[in-house]
């Protein structure tokens, strides 16, 4: 079956749910589509043969939604090997290819759930969140606790960063705002003191969730990154399973230094998914398509403004729907 | 280490050309091709990318290089010149107006770090420039960012001047030019909320801030790991407030930071001052020649030596300089070194300054962390004064024994032995340049 048909089925079948997150999706990254598909019907448009030209621009339109330079690459070549195969003349046919190119390449061998969050049915689930500086980490650990909470779930947030000025009033406000404990000690203690006393905390309490904010830290700090494995030790000694899920926090502005970021964050804390944030700017997140392709670790929650609302479960289908919807319905006889 | 340098990807065609003694048309494409592809990782922008290629691929076609013994290099220094041409002198002035106080505003995409910029900037005001600056709190959006500049003021012994969150950042602005007057604080530094370049009222907002104060300087504040979305943001905030200056953040990562070419090549607007750390005393003047270097991948020499200059004892430093031109440098001098480089700080960063450090054999696989660092030790404690003096007298059983003293394996001995060498080799060379390239205080034994 092709892509897109499977797509259309997936998105036509009556469960409303489904329709409801696309279109949440189409919505928040409308900017994302028009720019992306928009190119390459331009670049369809533009070009009757596939030629030189034609893969050139191509490459171009990926580079520039940050997929990365080796992963375009890969990609290209691929697509040149699959024209070549499938004995393809018209630039129409090759949209086809394309986008089933990026879907494989962003699924691999792997099924189709991974994006689903790992928690402990049963007892406690600890999040921890990291990530460098500003990316949108406690801002995503609000907004997560107020998910949760709908869900009818009970939560309780750490106060992990003792270190950036305003940090632990920030997530105070945060708890004000969703109506969640915050455990937190004084600036400038331990980290993985907070975080030890927000399991006892969390355990007291009976919460189903630990939601765990850490100080913002490039990955080039070797002493940073290891008070960070520490932490993760700490939460590991209290609960064997646990941080049930480690979270790295991306900024979809940032270029080719995610790559470097999710390899060094992992090798610290052992990174579980990705939240991809700040999609609804005009920056397009490509890279966490080379993440996926060359670490296998997947977006489990996009970041699509400031509202306590703005976080959307990751869907690669949607996701993939929302960047070709346009070729999509033109598609549609 | 994440990507190659220009350097390293140009090994290979320049291997070929020497076997050929010749240098073709076909040859400049590939090296430019090359070029291409090493701004594109560090994030340069595609479009500038583009032109900035053909600018290469122009002189490189001229006798310039095709005519050179060496078209390899020359293709680097062609690069290194245009780029740095490209990124434009070093700039960091800031405004004075005629009549105080001077009014700098910080704008700039959500956690770009404009907050804690401006903590460091009225730093560097009253450390520098012997002034005294007010800190204004106009994000009245984020949660406790307030709070946050005036911890930053409480560290600093600053005022910070706030109406709290339920205030209109134009008000805010406006008293506290006001209540600067009154104080006769001389500077006043706007922190302005985050936001998307997109957003059309919070981006009027600031027009309006603009509008009412007319500040002397507008910075746009911009993270140096941004990727292709920098000439974007970069282009949309100076059409719509005029930015007089740029302030590159977070540069103590390892980015390439390409997004610096890309941001000075659509606003031609000078890029200021670069943060390197967390402290608000790491804000420092931009230089564009060793960004020029760094997005190129050819290591921040001039930084290192810098740092080196700060944390290494100068008799030491001298001796061991000596040492380093009769390469009469040992082991023991080494295990100096070692101690003298950990003060340095992480060990990554410097390693990452280093020019070549990607291409050096011996240098490329070792993980630079605490824990190599002392198994290195070891091996080189378990060495005889001998043996540390002159390791050429090492053989099988030598090293057996120091392996087995060291608690190492072999392998390991002998991969230090030849990073010995290599460096040393390296160090020869260096101290074969002229002295005038070198600067003023070639200090650092790495060299
Ligand atoms: N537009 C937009 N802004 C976001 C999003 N997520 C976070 N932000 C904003 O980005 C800024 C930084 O967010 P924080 O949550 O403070 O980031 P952080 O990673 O905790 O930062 P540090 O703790 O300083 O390292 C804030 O202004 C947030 O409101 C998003 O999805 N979209
Ligand atoms: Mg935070």
């Amino acid at each position: 079956m092709s892509f897109f048909k499977k797509l259309k089925e997936k998105f036509s079948g009556d469960e409303t749910k489904q329709e409801t997150q696309s279109d949440k999706y189409k919505e928040g990254l409308s900017k994302t589509r028009s720019s992306f598909s928009g190119k390459i019907n331009d670049l369809v448009a533009r070009y009757r043969k596939v030629d030189e030209d034609f893969f050139e621009d191509l490459e171009e339109i990926l580079i520039s939604a940050d997929v990365g330079v080796a992963t375009v690459m890969d990609l290209i070549d691929e697509l040149k090997m699959e024209v070549k195969r499938r004995n393809i003349k018209d630039s129409k046919e090759v949209k086809e290819v394309i986008s089933e190119k990026l879907v494989d390449i962003y699924y691999g061998e792997e099924a189709e759930d991974v994006e689903q969050l790992n928690l402990n049915q049963n007892g406690l689930s600890v999040i921890l969140f990291v990530g460098v500086n500003g990316v949108g980490k406690t801002t995503t650990i609000g907004k997560m606790a107020h998910q949760l909470k709908e869900e009818g779930k009970k939560v309780v947030m750490a106060a992990g960063d003792t270190f950036r000025a305003g940090a632990i009033e920030q997530l105070d406000v945060w708890g004000e705002r969703v109506g969640v404990e915050v455990i937190k000690h004084n600036a400038g203690s331990d980290p993985a003191a907070v975080i030890f006393d927000g399991i006892q905390a969390a355990r007291s309490r009976g919460a189903d969730v630990l939601l765990c904010d850490t100080a913002g830290r490039l990955q080039n700090k070797v002493n940073l990154m290891n008070e960070l494995s520490k932490v993760k030790k700490v939460i590991s000694r209290e609960i064997p399973e646990a941080p049930h899920e480690v979270l790295l926090v991306l900024d979809a502005t940032t270029g080719q230094n995610a790559m470097s970021q999710a390899k060094t964050f992992s090798e610290a804390t052992d990174v579980s998914g990705i939240v991809l944030t700040k999609l609804d700017g005009t920056a397009k997140g490509g890279i966490v398509l080379a993440i996926r392709n060359e670490m296998s670790i997947p977006v489990k929650y996009v970041g699509l403004g400031e509202k306590v609302t703005d976080l959307q479960a990751f869907d690669a289908h949607a996701f993939v729907y929302g960047l070709f919807a346009d070729m999509m319905e033109e598609d549609t006889p | 280490m994440a990507f190659e340098g220009l350097a390293d990807r140009l090994q290979g065609t320049i291997q070929r050309i020497k076997g050929k003694g010749k240098v073709t048309e076909q040859d400049v494409k590939e090296m430019t091709r090359e070029v291409r592809l090493a701004l594109l990782e560090a994030d340069v922008n595609f479009k500038v990318v583009k032109d900035f290629v053909k600018r290469i691929r122009e002189r490189a076609i001229g006798q310039e290089v095709m005519e050179s013994l060496t078209p390899g290099q020359q293709v680097i220094k062609v690069v290194r010149d245009e780029l740095t041409e490209l990124m434009g002198g070093e700039q960091s002035k800031i405004a004075v107006a005629d009549r105080p106080p001077t009014v700098i505003m910080m704008v700039g995409l959500q956690g770009a770090g404009k907050t804690t910029t401006t903590g460091k900037l009225a730093n560097l005001l009253r450390k520098k420039y012997n002034r005294n600056p007010m800190l204004v709190a106009a994000d009245v959006y984020r949660p406790a960012a307030i709070n946050q500049l005036e911890t930053l003021g409480k560290q600093l012994n600053m005022p910070v001047f706030s109406l709290g969150t339920e205030a209109n950042p134009v008000d805010i602005a406006n008293q506290a030019i006001e209540k600067a007057k009154e104080d006769h604080q001389d500077y006043v530094i706007i922190d302005t909320a985050g936001r998307l370049h997109v957003d059309n009222d919070l981006m009027d907002e600031l027009q309006q801030i603009k509008a009412n104060v007319q500040p002397d300087e507008i910075f746009l504040v911009v993270d140096a790991m941004t990727g292709q979305d920098a000439v974007n943001v970069a282009e949309s905030f100076n059409e719509q407030l005029e930015v007089s200056g740029v302030v590159l953040t977070k540069l103590d990562g390892d980015t390439r930071g390409g997004a610096a070419l890309s941001i000075k090549a659509v606003t031609d607007k000078p890029i200021k001052f670069a943060g390197m750390g967390e402290k608000l005393d790491e804000l420092e003047a931009f230089h564009p020649e060793r960004m020029a270097s760094r997005i190129l991948g050819m290591g921040d020499v001039l930084s290192l030596i810098e740092k080196a200059q700060d944390t290494v004892d100068e008799n030491k430093a001298k001796e061991l300089e000596e040492k380093m031109r009769s390469a009469t440098f040992t082991f023991d001098d080494f295990l100096e070194q070692m101690g003298q480089v950990r003060n340095m700080g992480p060990l990554e960063d410097i390693i990452g300054m280093l020019p070549g450090a990607n291409k050096m054999k011996g240098l490329k696989n070792v993980q630079f962390d605490e824990k190599q660092l002392s198994h290195v030790e070891a091996i080189i404690q378990s060495m005889t004064k001998q043996e540390r003096q002159d390791p050429s007298i090492m053989n099988a059983s030598r090293k057996k024994r120091i392996a087995k003293g060291s608690g190492r394996n072999v392998s390991e001995v002998n991969r230090l032995l030849k990073q010995f060498e290599e460096m040393k080799k390296m160090m020869k060379q260096m101290s074969n340049m002229p002295k005038g390239k070198k600067g003023k205080g070639m200090k650092f034994p790495f060299m």
